[in-house]
């Protein structure tokens, strides 16, 4: 995801350059100067206009007074634990005392708070921890260094002769010492050293260990932490709005006239995407937008059901698509065609739309006067999120002001390349005008029905086994909607978050003969990325797939998957395989059967061990999940542990139950009524084990998701159950 | 109309209609925001607060029902109340958005069973959503607000392997 995005980003760039020399150059040229827009570096673009500076200890240190030291985070924090893990490489290197580090959310400027995995300013591809991992450690010896350097002169000693703990400045030599409170005045006066060098591991102190918990937990535990839903101004508005009851529908009429009886609404108007109904709060918001009725063109939208698109994506697949089906290819070895003896394997899999369903529907907060904006949300990717602002006020994007706050939940929809319902939000907004504050809220059900679904999926498999029982050749084909082509930016080559997990598998690496190709039709349905991506698909069919071979081949599946990691040369698949089993022990609980899966993903791998007994109604319920993942560096051990946890749920709660389905073009499950997740009773008790490791840090928020419906579904075949071809396991009631 | 709430050891008076749901009145009226929207239909428990110490839906409570009642949310807690020091001490929160409903469903818990069993915290949580999966630190955590720490897994805590 991080790199699709770089590519995003780059090109939602360009696009600002080449603007400059029409229409923003006119704004640009009060702010910034007309000349810096030509030749600029993305940063420089997507920052131009900008009033963010750094402090004196750069951008991402601020020391008060008295001492206490704030990391300023870039990345947002949703859940993942980042903020944790991020404060955690600055104080490590600063050696500030933890107890009084506090971490606060960086505003937007893509110059000083890019995600150096993107270039632009942004949150995905679970790789805040991987991409701050040298540049906040830097940032901290820095800041230390400026400490250091302070005390040096204070005393007249040399800089390499003084220590520093826990925020404590030390002279052994002299007896001398002073804390950063003291010091920090003088500290500030000093120049920040180029490249200040960065503690050898086996010196860490708080990176890896468990000191390293959550900053906001207390906040988190008294209802005073800030959500979006929850910002309060004297003279804010608060907006809902009526959307078309199918994709790529327009409005064509509406009637107001009940809807402006109703007490406390301010005003109702069309924008784009519909109907806007302003109000003084969101219950006469809500009774407002209740009493609107509406008209929609539905020309151009899209009326077909999930069941008939599943259909076309296996038609598709099985090569009866048509002349109009483009097939792209992604892994080519040998050839597969030469291979025509041997055991043949055969399976499809059928995978649904999933909502992400955060807890948080999405909203915002804008304030539009002219041609400036300030908006308060979860900003997942405040770059892209200030450049579709800029477009509506008519501004340079680094002009656009960002508060990113607390989100509850993203999992991916927060990261939209059309920042749909921030864009939505600044429509409103700016049509209130005069800077009034304006706080969009969507209900449950227009989150649900608004899209940017994990797409639907169709793979379609034919392995035929060597004579040992491994694969010989493997025919993949893989039938999607490209997330990519969702961008303004067109498709890339391959839309490697269609087909990440299989593309790269050690399975295929360790078959002489693969063809595994693509095909991308189009459908009128927004999708988007949803936690661990195309993994969310691909690692099940590896993984399930996998273990089939290896029953067909007589094989135990774990000496199986064993056997090709060797050929593969894949060391960190087995050593996650093998700390796995070992923590496993050598039976599972009385009553449960264990399922095993591994994958790698966002540069971490992760296998799991799933103890699966049938609960009451015929459904698969988990007992406990073992998990081992080697992610480089651990940061933060219990936030790693946390994500584990989380993760296992989020994709249990998916593969259980998970599916988005709409009948001629509309979307059915509107509300936790009738699509269901996750509870209490359905929780796993997981145990997380980490193999040690010095490399730099992979990421963990996504790797836990995709691996527990493999290792479910390979549970169910070890009971002698059949395998699970299509998700969710468990259907909704008709 | 006014209405008069009695609602974390206060007695206040709103301007609302009857049927406003409770959960709208609590949060753009009194400005009490650590109870939240999810659902709007008593499924997810994210708005769960107390009526006379009984956890109830705030979405899906009519402000009118609440006439003599004593309402208190997260906010009333006071926030060193023994549940919300379990979550912190264990770090629950992940998003955080559907924590104060679970806080609430806690404590009601505990204060009908001072030391409940798996199951017990199954029945009382399962309307209590979380969709960043935090549900094996919940249960921790009620476990370690009762005392019970036995009960504790020993894998709230992540083994680095040697």
């Amino acid at each position: 995801m991080t790199r699709h995005l770089r590519n995003l980003a780059e090109q939602a760039a360009g696009a600002v350059r080449q603007g400059a020399s029409r229409r923003e150059v006119v704004v640009g040229a009060v702010a910034v100067g007309g000349s810096l827009m030509v030749g600029c570096s993305m940063g420089d673009a997507l920052s131009a206009g900008s009033k963010v500076k750094p402090g004196v200890f750069g951008p991402f240190i601020q020391i008060d007074p008295d001492g206490a030291v704030t990391v300023v985070s870039k990345h947002i924090e949703f859940g993942q634990g980042n903020h944790a893990g991020l404060a955690a490489l600055v104080a490590e290197e600063l050696d500030a005392d933890w107890s009084r580090v506090k971490v606060v959310q960086a505003p937007a400027n893509a110059k000083l708070y890019a995600n150096l995995g993107m270039g632009a300013q942004g949150t995905g591809g679970s790789s805040a921890i991987p991409n701050s991992w040298e540049q906040l450690r830097k940032a901290g010896a820095g800041a230390r260094a400026m400490f250091v350097q302070a005390a040096a002169n204070r005393w007249q000693v040399a800089p390499g002769e003084i220590t520093v703990k826990d925020g404590l400045v030390s002279h052994a030599g002299s007896g001398k010492a002073a804390t950063f409170a003291e010091l920090v005045a003088d500290a500030a006066k000093v120049t920040p050293p180029e490249d200040p060098p960065l503690k050898d591991p086996k010196a860490f102190t708080l990176i890896g260990t468990q000191r390293v918990r959550r900053k906001d937990s207390v906040a988190k535990s008294n209802g005073s932490a800030v959500y979006t839903i929850d910002v309060k101004e004297p003279d804010l508005l608060t907006a809902m709005v009526l959307h078309a009851p199918r994709f790529g529908a327009e409005l064509d009429s509406f009637d107001d006239a009940e809807a402006r009886k109703v007490a406390g609404v301010r005003d109702v108007f069309k924008i784009p995407t519909g109907v806007a109904v302003v109000a003084d709060n969101t219950w006469a918001a809500m009774k407002g937008r209740e009493a609107l009725t509406a008209t929609w063109k539905e020309d151009k939208a899209e009326k077909r059901s999930s069941d008939a698109l599943l259909t076309q994506f296996r038609d598709i697949a099985a090569g009866k698509g048509g002349d109009e089906v483009k097939w792209t290819p992604f892994v080519t070895q040998g050839d597969v065609a030469s291979v025509t003896d041997g055991e043949l394997f055969e399976a499809t899999y059928d995978f649904p739309y999933l909502a992400h369903a955060t807890m948080e529907p999405m909203n915002c907060v804008a304030r539009v006067k002219g041609n400036n904006a300030r908006l308060s949300f979860g900003s997942q990717i405040p770059s892209i999120d200030q450049l579709n602002t800029a477009k509506i006020v008519a501004n340079l994007p680094g002009a656009i002001e960002i508060e990113t706050l607390f989100a509850g939940g993203s999992f991916g929809r927060r990261a939209n390349f059309q920042s749909d319902y921030v864009v939505e939000c600044v429509h409103i907004a700016k049509k209130v005008g005069g800077g009034t504050p304006v706080k969009l809220v969507w209900t449950r059900e227009d989150d649900m029905r608004a899209g940017y679904f994990r797409p639907l999926v169709h793979h379609a498999v034919q392995v035929r086994l060597d004579k040992d029982g491994f694969p010989a050749s493997w025919r993949h084909r893989v039938v999607t909607q490209s997330i990519m082509k969702g961008s303004p930016m067109g498709t890339p080559k391959i839309d490697e978050t269609a087909v990440e997990g299989a593309l790269g598998s050690p399975y295929l690496k360790a078959t002489p003969n693969v063809d595994a190709q693509l095909a991308l039709p189009d459908v009128g349905v927004p999708v988007l990325w949803w936690r661990s991506v195309g993994a969310t698909h691909t690692a099940f069919v590896m993984e399930h797939t996998i273990d089939q071979l290896a029953r067909k081949a007589g094989k135990d599946p774990i000496a199986y998957r064993r056997a090709l990691y060797q050929k593969a040369g894949a060391k960190r698949h087995l050593a996650v395989l093998d700390l796995a089993v070992e923590k496993a022990g050598p039976t599972a609980a009385a009553g449960y059967t264990r399922g095993v899966a591994v994958h790698e993903s966002f540069g971490s791998v992760v296998a799991q061990i799933a103890e699966v007994r049938i609960a009451p109604g015929n459904e698969p319920r988990v007992g406990r999940v073992v998990t081992a993942v080697h992610c480089g560096t651990a940061v933060a051990p219990d936030q790693i542990a946390a994500q584990m946890e989380g993760g296992i749920c989020y994709g249990l709660s998916a593969i259980l139950f998970g599916e988005v389905t709409l009948k001629d073009g509309v979307v059915q499950e509107t509300n936790f009524d009738t699509h269901r997740v996750l509870r209490m009773n359905e929780a796993p008790t997981v145990e997380t084990y980490i193999v040690p490791s010095n490399d730099p840090p992979g990421g963990v928020g996504e790797p836990g998701t995709p691996v527990i419906g493999p290792a479910v579904a390979n549970a169910l075949l070890a009971m002698g159950r059949p395998a699970t071809l299509s998700l969710p396991m468990v259907k909704a009631q008709a | 109309m006014a209405i008069s709430l009695d609602i974390n050891g206060k007695t206040v008076s709103v301007e609302a209609a009857e049927d406003t749901p409770l959960l709208w009145v609590v949060r753009d009226s009194l400005g009490l925001t650590g109870t939240k929207y999810g659902c709007g239909v008593a499924q997810c428990g994210a708005c769960t607060v107390h009526a006379d110490g009984q956890p109830i839906r705030a979405c899906s409570t009519p402000v009118g029902a609440m006439a003599g009642v004593k309402i208190t949310t997260i906010e009333g807690l006071g926030g060193a109340h023994p549940v919300q020091q379990a979550w912190a001490k264990l770090d629950v929160p992940q998003c955080g958005y559907c924590q104060s409903g679970q806080i609430m469903s806690a404590v009601a818990l505990l204060a009908e069973t001072r030391t409940p069993s798996d199951e017990d915290i199954d029945a009382a949580m399962a309307g209590n959503i979380c969709r960043c999966g935090a549900y094996q630190r919940v249960r921790a955590a009620i476990k370690e607000a009762a005392g019970i720490a036995q009960a504790l897994p020993a894998t709230a805590t992540p083994e680095v392997s040697q």
